[in-house]
């Protein structure tokens, strides 16, 4: 009783905090992502922009498939959706706390990686330099249309021949960063006053209800862990009874089969009992070919019979 | 006691945790050969084809057998499937089951090798450098040159000590652009083997959950049955040893007792415990004696059972007889040596 107190206090107290700990574990796999990763823009016409907006949305979706796949409870969200309703109505409100609470954790690596990347500016500037108004830049304003695509096109590339001590390519660089550096700093702002406030006029629109749903969902995910752990402990219970069983029925073929003497008093009983019965070679042998060639089967219901 | 049990349970339920421990391992240690892995991109025109997917196709290769070589249930899943049928019935569902886990596993090593190395891009840079579009990229005007001159100028794109072909292309625009591609594809590929698990991972609830568990139950039935048989077969051998070895020790004593015809021990009670353990060999050459004869003739396989047709009333493993009998003896004589 005692124990069972002990494991439902560890995996309540745990679950909420393991999500939260893998939420956070992702933001940071994140970060070092982009840190590690070699960002070197093709400086080509039309790469640029392929290549800038793929780095800034397409590692979000990978991080956001990840969050969904690493977090146990969205497996536990999708059997209650789809489970046959049985005995047991589904509460609609459960399933859509659950999930409300599912994507949220799973939104904060991908947004993580997005602010990241214009903090940086390297993705914006490689995916807008090709789309700046020459006219505004001294060293791009007197040159041919298609010359000047090719030039601001290198504009990310710093150590490019044409482009080393330009100083209208620090221009337009420099202008793109402010712009990038701007647009994160104002999506981090916008988003935590979102979660600010959310958090704050949350107790104000229908508390019980969310108390509710909080609970059974809290309720679903601890219900499903003990039942596995119920089933383990099962299977380790049927198998030792069906491996006594088997030695059981061993040692009756042996004994119908060789003409060893009855043994005689308890004293021969008590050592014998840890050899069940199986004393030489052949008869090891024949056990273990037995327990090959004829595994039991799966019904441990004889041995209360007998 | 209680906790150890708990924490046995613990980690029994969480055995698949254990596993994805042991995949996460891999896949780091697979990252961790790749950066120690000294790349050296040949710089020849159809060498550097080979070497470069090689690099890219045999590592992962090998990763894979390696995650099905350290899973402990491969055997476990080859004796399920080959085992022959006797009382109890194969369950293909569960045989399924077990392969698709461990194969799911065994992917993860190999598809972060292919990520990384696609995403670092010198792989690919070294395999596709003569397949530039020179068109495209390259200057306006270059002399022209035969197609296996440009094919030599542009294999050595990854060696920029040795690249002469600066008029042709500019190795920095060559290289970019063949990163570009190789990161594309490298990003491209993580998308879809991330949207692949979540596919499998999230439709299974959705069509069939119940086989699911019952295969989940029966797999992890197989395998705690192999530990408990293995545990019982172990303690059955420690005790089978015990005995055997009690019995040599036994016919070796009653038969220095027959040879010496010593007298009978008339030993105090307190150092009757002493002499038991000491199972009759009391100096260095009886000790030389039994050390040779268990080296040249081990005893058979066969515990005689303790009660004897004599009915002496000694029922007991390990307790000697005070005084030694006559048909004690010829009992074992007879035995010892068989």
């Amino acid at each position: 009783m005692d124990r069972f107190r002990m494991i439902f206090q560890y995996f309540q107290s745990n679950s909420e905090s393991v999500m939260n700990g893998i939420c956070g574990l992702l933001a940071l796999a994140s970060v070092k992502m982009y840190t590690s990763f070699d960002f070197s823009c093709p400086c080509l016409p039309q790469y640029n922009m392929a290549y800038g907006l793929g780095i800034m949305f397409v590692p979000p979706v990978i991080l956001f498939l990840c969050g969904l796949i690493l977090n146990r409870q969205s497996l536990v969200m999708l059997e209650e959706w789809r489970r046959p309703p049985g005995h047991r109505k589904k509460d609609l409100a459960v399933i859509r706390y659950m999930c409300s609470s599912i994507l949220q954790r799973a939104m904060v690596a991908p947004v993580v990686w997005i602010i990241v990347t214009l903090l940086d500016g390297k993705c914006l500037i490689c995916a807008f330099s090709g789309s700046m108004d020459p006219e505004k830049f001294v060293g791009f304003a007197n040159v041919s249309r298609v010359q000047v695509q090719q030039l601001l096109a290198k504009v990310p590339c710093k150590d490019d021949e044409l482009m080393r001590n330009s100083t209208s390519r620090k221009a337009v660089s420099g202008y793109l960063r402010c712009w990038s550096q701007a647009l994160g700093w104002s999506i981090l702002l916008i988003l935590i006053i979102a979660a600010f406030l959310a958090r704050w006029l949350r107790p104000c629109f229908n508390q019980a209800a969310l108390l509710q749903a909080r609970h059974w969902s809290n309720y679903i995910d601890i219900e499903q862990k003990i039942f596995e752990e119920a089933c383990c402990e099962h299977s380790r219970l049927f198998a030792h009874k069906c491996i006594l069983h088997f030695f059981e029925s061993m040692r009756q073929e042996i004994k119908l089969h060789s003409f060893s003497l009855p043994r005689e008093g308890e004293g021969a009983e008590g050592g014998e009992d840890l050899l069940q019965g199986i004393t030489d070679q052949d008869q090891v042998n024949k056990l273990l070919k037995t327990w090959y060639y004829e595994k039991p089967p799966l019904d441990v219901s004889q041995a209360h019979q007998r | 006691m209680d906790k150890f049990r708990m924490i046995f349970q613990f980690f029994q339920s969480n055995q698949e945790s254990f596993m994805n421990g042991i995949c996460g391992i891999m896949a780091l240690a697979s990252t961790q050969m790749y950066s120690a892995f000294d790349f050296n991109c040949p710089c020849l025109p159809y060498y550097n084809l080979a070497y470069g997917l090689g690099i890219l196709l045999v590592p992962p290769f090998i990763l894979f057998l390696l995650g099905f070589v350290l899973n402990n249930n491969i055997s476990m899943l080859a004796e399920e499937w080959r085992r022959p049928q006797g009382r109890r019935g194969k369950d293909p569902a569960v045989l399924r089951y077990m392969f698709c886990s461990m194969a799911q596993r065994a992917m993860i090593a190999p598809a972060v090798w292919v990520s990384v190395t696609l995403l670092d891009g010198k792989c690919v840079t070294c395999a596709f450098c003569t397949s530039v579009p020179v068109d495209t990229l390259g200057n306006a005007s270059h002399p022209r040159l035969s197609q296996g001159e440009i094919q030599r100028v542009l294999a050595r794109i990854p060696c920029k000590e040795i690249y002469n072909g600066q008029q042709l292309i500019a190795n920095e625009v060559a290289v970019r652009y063949l990163r570009c591609i190789s990161q594309a594809l490298g990003w491209c590929f993580v998308l879809l083997m991330t949207t692949l698990a979540f596919l499998v991972r999230s439709l299974r609830p959705c069509f069939s959950q119940a086989a699911f568990l019952k295969s989940r139950y029966w797999s992890h039935y197989i395998d705690i049955e192999r530990k408990l048989f293995d545990e019982t077969c172990t303690e059955h051998a420690r005790s089978f040893a015990k005995v055997c070895i009690q019995q040599f020790f036994e016919g070796m004593s009653t038969d220095l007792v027959a040879a010496h015809c010593h007298l009978p021990r008339k030993a105090p009670a307190e150092a009757e415990e002493a002499a038991e353990k000491l199972l009759g060999i009391t100096d260095q050459g009886t000790m030389n004696m039994a050390l040779k004869s268990w080296h040249r003739c081990k005893p058979p396989l066969h515990l005689h059972p303790p009660a004897l047709p004599t009915g002496n009333g000694w029922a007991g493993e390990g307790q000697p007889p005070t005084h030694p009998s006559a048909p004690r003896k010829e009992t074992a004589a007879y035995y010892s040596w068989v």
